[in-house]
């Protein structure tokens, strides 16, 4: 069993453990001020790392090639409000635009 | 159906139709970053939960363990059990009901339920099934069809796809970037995520992130 399936798998049983606790748990043991606030907080910073990581790494060596133009394509779509589709089409696109030019 | 039920179902569709596009990135995104058409299929039916998705095929597509990726889009995970604990006592259901309530507990079900709740509470209850189970249909069909366009793309790249999962993962924070607080957090993450990745093993510098979020969300 390689990386892949062991990901799939482990990601979907936890993924499900975690949804079925919610609605097994007596409700005070997960309504804390705190827990809410945390529980806010993570996934702005895991996807915010993720966003960064995946703009400017491969295999753990930092780069800049025409994700960074994505990046910066997705960034002006999101302040237009443009809808998500859009956002990543729109990424997509420049960059691809960008990798034949190069 | 009367004027209440129909506009609950048609909150419903609307949801599930937008949120389930998003599979097709998704889709993409897992077949870009090295997952099988089938790994991608069954992370859509089983993990069921986009920002756990994109997690996992992010971290393992960047080179990190197994191990990350699901510590990772466990974490993104949390946030379901707590809409569980929200839902629990407005659902009310046991056994296999509650089984099925549970895999469909996500942002938007719980969304469109607290929604109607306004309405009445069997508004509130049709909004929960109605969304959760029309995103569950939507985002897995969505699923395989980015999938197999991805597959048969080939180069990732010439198609732009090494950036859509950037972008996919940035259009999900940013409607979460509701104040300067919340900016700076984000902005600081990316930031010590650029910074590690040379010197930590892969996947460990996003993890790291959550850490972050603990420690400023317990101290503020």
């Amino acid at each position: 069993m390689n990386a892949y399936w062991i990901a799939t798998i482990g990601t979907s049983v936890i993924a499900f453990a975690l949804k079925y606790s919610g609605h097994s748990v007596p409700e005070k043991w997960l309504s804390h001020p705190k827990i809410q606030r945390i529980n806010g907080l993570i996934p702005i910073a895991l996807l915010s790392a993720l966003v960064a990581v995946q703009s400017f790494s491969e295999k753990s060596k930092l780069m800049i090639d025409q994700r960074l133009l994505g990046l910066c394509v997705a960034i002006i779509a999101l302040m237009l409000k443009a809808p998500f589709p859009i956002v990543v089409i729109s990424a997509a696109v420049s960059s691809a635009a960008l990798y034949h030019w190069l | 159906m009367s004027k209440v039920a129909s506009a609950t179902f048609r909150d419903s569709l609307s949801v599930s139709l937008t949120v389930g596009a998003y599979g097709v990135a998704f889709g993409a995104a897992a077949v870009a970053n090295g997952f099988t058409v089938l790994q991608s299929c069954l992370l859509s039916l089983l993990t069921f939960s986009g920002a756990s998705q994109f997690a996992v095929v992010g971290v393992l597509g960047a080179g990190g363990s197994a191990l990350s990726g699901i510590a990772t889009a466990s974490l993104l995970g949390i946030r379901n059990a707590l809409y569980g604990v929200i839902m629990a006592p407005r659902l009310k259901v046991r056994g296999l009901k509650r089984v099925l309530a549970a895999q469909i507990t996500i942002d938007e079900s719980t969304g469109v339920a607290l929604g109607q709740e306004v309405r009445d509470a069997d508004e509130m209850r049709k909004g929960f099934w109605f969304t959760g189970i029309g995103v569950f249909v939507f985002w897995n069909l969505f699923t395989l069809a980015g999938a197999l366009g991805a597959q048969a793309m080939g180069d990732v790249r010439a198609f732009g796809l090494d950036s859509a999962v950037p972008a996919a993962f940035l259009g999900l924070v940013w409607p979460r970037l509701t104040g300067n607080f919340e900016r700076a957090l984000a902005v600081g993450c990316a930031v010590f995520a650029i910074a590690m990745t040379p010197i930590l093993p892969a996947g460990l510098p996003i993890i790291a992130t959550a850490f972050i979020a603990i420690a400023v969300g317990l101290k503020k």
